[in-house]
């Protein structure tokens, strides 16, 4: 019987061979070719820009502090020009520890911190995989297109008075006894 | 103690407080804005609801407020109830409506008592779609920033800065729901305890501003235990640094000394340690050139080149500090001997330290701690200006003169927590409080009576008030009618009171003053009465360095001059501040060998030709005695840049060269850690014996670790130097602490000193204290309040003062000089942080009005005084609360010394007069 039982499975064997002879191969040829990845992919962390090409990071350290390996060390700066605008002072990630769990980015208030589907970070000294704020910043708005921080928070910034973000009313009148 | 029932569960609690300090105290998680600890309820912001039941059958129960409910015996109440629940929930959302979207921009943000009890109550999401109100903002000065959009009306601001620290410029305007805390116009916050604005409001409406400047998380600040430097109070803090860079200072509480409130010298002062300008490497002057720029050189080359420096000296001075630790002044006396030890401060000091000394050593009558100071129900001040010497002590004050009235509320069995009612039935009524003095502030408006006049005078006052309490102190010579009535009235408040305090200090630099206060309160522990003495001294160590005991400034000068020594170590002091410039200068020349311990550059500095850069209070450890002789630790927060380190390190180092490597090492020579240096002070002196017992000593382990100095969610650990290298180094070693530079280690119970920061599951904001005590407002579970060094023997018979002065008499075309302190300008420390700097006024000269019609002198003249060698800039102000005959000076940092009080022929001095445009 186990005889029997052999032979079948060597003949079931030899079958699946045959039969994948004369299918395509799955093989891609990267990095000639290259594979698709989806837009929520997480690979490489970038910080973005609001519509209007101001920082969208507020230092606002969420980010590093939802850090499962502390990856990210930043500092938060004032703006000299402009009110409670604030802005990382430095920001840096480093990649030789980061996990791409994307966490930053779930944490992130103002949309800063993305993910972005690009993930050919190798590189042959550790040092290298150190990011300042320099090169993670991008010129865009990344993922969400539309967002602006300030003009949903209440504090005044340089173009933005108090009572002017969206669905703010104008600022009280303190001397004022109407109802 | 009452039984209360919560939730089918029976807590024993104290029957005196409230259900919501109750259930607090209990552990449980019950969510309030508008009552604070220290201020009591008024029931404001409903958001302590809680159901109450009748009995055991009681199925339906009502909503009360448990702020406002007394917890009395069998009182049963659910937490959990739904209605209560949703009610509390309702409170929140209704809160929230016009709350902006600020959190990642708002400093409170991560320790936000809003915060937690949003989560707390489990408001999550937002359904008012309406727009949301809006406020301008007010610049409120250089410590306090506003942001009026994210109030919740809770009124805590105006309760604290109004009805607890007597501000005026603070205030609610507006109507319905559009109310504003603000001042009436944009300005500095005049009140000196307004930083306590930023830990009072619930929200981020008032926030520090100095943190703003350097802006970091708590949760990623390295903290731990710090006595704030800047008086002699010893207030504990909690400092908190990252980057390198203090960060900020925040309340710390303590059971028997600063409660929950610090003032805004303390919590400000601290950027001196950030200072640009700081030493950070150890300095080296070639040998015989006085002129050229002390060099930075290696630290063994420095060590080596001061160790055959001193080798050859003919002998060595030590002169010590009263801004220094405790270790690092034995540390010193231990290198250069007793004899050699020089204490860093004047003749005129060292008298005074010498008497306030003897009277707590010798008399019936013990010292009292801030807490007692606040519970004391009579008070007289002889001589102090406590607003600007000893804030943290006159916000005691404030609150001691409600102590009278407020037995009129526990007659009528209203309890002390129910703060409206208790505030309504105290009215304007005020407790007996006595200030004598010779400068008005604010802070007298709050006194049954005032009485300016020279310091000789206000001993006068004082002897008469001890006479007339009891027989048996000496009697004053030449009394006016008026001052007798005076002292009668004192003596009787005094005596009608339970628990009187008297008051003085150094300030005004009159030993007759300190002794007068000596005898008021022997006459009352005569006539049965329990009586505290209070004594202000200048710096954050003063009465430790006067208990350790030594020879004083102008003694070290006399040894350099008759060439007994030419060795000189300066341990972190100024000596230009404590001595005659013309006298420092001589001594320097004097000396070949000058070797300077500091952290910051000064005029002594510039004389050193070795320079060993000292480590600030965050960044060492050590031990302060404060005002009152109580011994309490400071913890290092974190690990400096450059050669710094702790000065009785230098001074070990130093002994170590110095000694004879064939014999055994001996003293600070043979410490190793800082246990050593604690068990070598202990021996130092018998007094210090007990300061062993302060803290827990460096081997101190919970289960088996180390308690970590950063939060648990601390960020950045792979990422903050990786610029520099991307190998991860090992955490910076502590030997001398429990304490671990790292985010690993116990976070359960510690001994109160061990504690980084409060912080507890759910609440993140400073409102976590209440998980570290038993009862609200009682010490901290497991507290190490530091311990007194001095302790009276009550039934010593009192050795009178019987030196009496003469009445003051005004002088022809002579004026006698006060010293004036100032909160913001006086104090070394403080004076480098930025903020504080933003402060401090010009200097001036204050006159009686009818001095300054002789000397035709008007309000904001500008003149040029010459004393004692120096010339400075003053601007002139009548006052007509500075006594006729004397002048005050405030005591500016730039004005070097000058050796006050002194009598001044202000005709001659003043050089050039000008009139402001």
């Amino acid at each position: 019987m186990i005889v029997f039982a052999y032979t079948r499975d060597l003949l079931l064997g030899l079958w699946i061979v045959f039969k994948r002879t004369f299918t395509k191969p799955v093989t891609v040829q990267y990095p000639e070719e290259r594979p698709y990845l989806p837009p929520r992919w997480r690979g490489r962390i970038v910080l973005t820009r609001d519509p209007d090409g101001e920082e969208r990071c507020v230092a606002c350290h969420l980010c590093a502090a939802v850090c499962p390996v502390d990856c990210i060390a930043l500092q938060a700066a004032e703006d000299p020009t402009s009110y409670d605008r604030r802005y990382p002072e430095f920001f840096r990630i480093n990649f030789s520890r980061c996990i791409y769990c994307g966490y930053c980015e779930e944490a992130c208030p103002t949309y800063a911190i993305q993910l972005v589907p690009d993930f050919e970070q190798s590189e042959y000294a550790r040092r290298n995989m150190v990011y300042e704020k320099e090169d993670l910043l991008i010129s865009g708005t990344g993922k969400y297109p539309d967002y602006n921080f300030y003009r949903v928070a209440g504090v005044k910034i340089r173009d933005k008075d108090k009572g002017g973000a969206e669905n703010e009313r104008p600022p009280v009148d303190v001397k004022s006894l109407m109802p | 103690m009452a039984t209360i029932v919560v939730d089918n569960r029976s807590y024993s609690v104290d029957e005196r407080t409230n259900l919501l300090a109750a259930c607090l105290g209990a552990g449980l998680n019950l969510p309030y804005f508008c009552w604070h600890p220290a201020m009591g309820s008024v029931g404001a912001c409903r958001q302590c609801a809680v159901k109450q039941f009748k009995d055991e059958h009681d199925q339906r129960g009502r909503l009360v407020m448990a702020c406002m409910t007394p917890a009395s015996d069998g009182a049963r109440i659910s937490i959990d109830d739904p209605e209560a629940k949703a009610f509390r929930a309702s409170v929140v959302e209704w809160l929230m409506v016009n709350h902006p979207h600020d959190c990642p921009v708002c400093d409170e943000g991560g320790e936000c008592h809003l915060q937690d009890v949003t989560v707390m109550t489990g408001h999550a999401y937002r359904r008012y779609r309406f727009p949301k109100r809006t406020y301008h903002n007010q610049y409120l000065g250089p410590f306090i920033k506003h942001e009026m959009n994210r109030c919740i009306q809770c009124y805590r601001c105006v309760r604290f800065y109004r009805d607890y620290a007597g501000g005026r410029d603070l205030n609610v305007f507006g109507s319905h729901d559009a109310v504003y805390f603000g001042r009436e116009q944009d300005g500095t916050l005049e009140n000196e305890f307004s930083g306590n604005l930023v830990e009072v409001c619930p929200t981020g409406v008032f926030t520090d501003k100095t943190l703003f400047h350097h802006y970091t998380r708590k949760w990623d600040l390295q903290s731990a235990q710090s006595i704030c430097p800047h008086c002699s109070l010893g207030c504990n803090t909690t400092l908190g640094e990252r980057y390198g860079i203090v960060r900020r200072v925040v309340n710390r509480y303590n059971h028997q000394v600063n409660g929950y409130f610090l003032c805004d010298r303390g919590r400000f002062g601290y950027d001196y340690v950030n200072d640009d300008g700081r030493m950070r490497r150890a300095l080296l002057r070639p040998k015989h050139d006085r002129v050229s720029q002390a060099k930075p050189e290696g630290v063994s080359e420095v060590l080596a080149s001061a160790a055959d420096r001193l080798r050859r000296a003919r002998g060595i001075v030590g002169i010590g500090s009263p801004r220094a630790s405790l270790e690092a002044n034995v540390a010193l006396r231990s290198l250069v001997g007793p004899d050699r030890f020089f204490l860093g401060i004047g003749e005129r000091d060292h008298r005074l330290f010498s008497t306030i000394l003897t009277i707590l050593r010798t008399g019936p009558v013990p010292s009292a701690s801030l807490r007692e100071a606040e519970d004391s129900d009579a008070v007289l001040v002889l001589g102090e200006d406590l607003l600007n010497s000893a804030p943290r002590l006159a916000l005691a004050l404030l609150q001691s003169v409600r102590q009278q009235p407020m037995k009129r509320a526990d007659e009528l069995k209203i309890p002390r927590w129910d703060d409206a009612a208790v505030r309504n039935v105290v009215q304007g009524r005020r407790g007996p409080l006595f200030l004598a003095g010779y400068r008005r502030t604010w802070f007298h408006d709050y006194a049954t009576e005032n009485y300016f006049a020279a310091p000789d005078d206000i001993a006068r006052l004082g002897f008469s008030v001890a006479q007339s309490i009891g027989t048996d102190s000496p009697s004053v010579p030449n009394l006016s009618k008026d001052v007798r009535d005076r002292a009668h009235r004192i003596a009787e408040a005094l005596i009608r009171a339970e628990r009187p305090l008297i008051v003085a200090g150094t300030v005004s630099g009159s030993q007759a003053t300190i002794e007068a206060a000596a005898n008021v309160a022997w006459a009352l522990h005569l006539a049965g009465k329990h009586p505290r003495l209070s004594f202000v001294l200048p710096d954050c160590n003063s009465l430790g360095l006067a208990q350790l005991g030594g020879g004083i400034l102008e003694d070290a000068f006399q040894s350099v001059r008759h060439r007994k020594a030419d060795g000189v170590i300066v341990l972190e002091n100024d000596l230009y501040r404590h001595a005659d410039s013309a006298k420092a200068d001589a001594f320097f020349d004097a000396a070949q060998t000058v070797i300077v311990i500091d952290s910051f550059d000064h005029r002594t500095t510039a004389r050193a030709d070795i320079l060993l850069p000292a480590a600030t209070f965050p960044e060492s450890d050590g031990t302060l005695v404060n005002h009152e002789g109580r011994a309490q630790r400071f913890y290092q927060v974190f690990v400096p840049e450059g050669d710094i380190t702790e000065s009785w390190r230098w001074l070990r180092d130093l002994a170590r060269m110095t000694s004879d490597p064939a014999e055994k090492l001996s003293g600070a020579a043979a410490w190793q850690t800082f246990d050593d240096a604690v068990s070598g002070t202990a021996e130092a002196v018998p007094e210090f014996a007990k300061i062993r017992a302060v803290a827990p000593p460096a081997g101190l382990r919970l289960i088996g670790q180390k308690i970590p100095r950063q939060p648990e969610r601390y960020s950045g650990r792979t990422a903050m130097i990786s610029h520099l290298t991307v190998h991860e180094p090992r955490p910076p070693h502590d030997p001398d602490t429990a304490l671990a530079f790292s985010m690993e280690g116990h976070r359960g119970r510690m001994p109160s000193p061990l504690i980084p920061q409060f912080w507890a599951p759910g609440w993140n904001s400073n409102q976590a204290l209440n998980k570290y005590q038993d009862e609200i407002g009682g010490p901290l579970r497991e507290e190490m309040p530091g311990v007194r060094l001095i302790e009276p023997v009550a039934t010593k018979a009192p050795l009178w003062f019987t030196r009496i002065p003469l009445p003051f008499r005004p002088a022809y075309r002579r004026w006698l000089l006060l010293p004036l302190t100032a909160l913001f300008g006086s104090e070394e420390l403080s004076n480098r942080s930025p903020a504080i700097a933003e402060r401090i006024s010009e200097p001036f000269i204050s006159l009686h009005p009818s001095d300054a019609t002789r000397l035709r002198l008007e309000e904001g003249t500008a003149i040029e005084l010459a004393l004692q060698g120096t010339t400075c800039r003053l601007a002139v102000r009548l006052e007509s609360s500075t006594p006729p005959g004397t002048a005050g000076l405030s005591l500016m940092h730039e004005m070097g010394f000058a050796q006050l009080p002194t009598w001044v022929d202000l005709t001659e001095s003043i050089k050039a007069e000008r009139r402001v445009a």
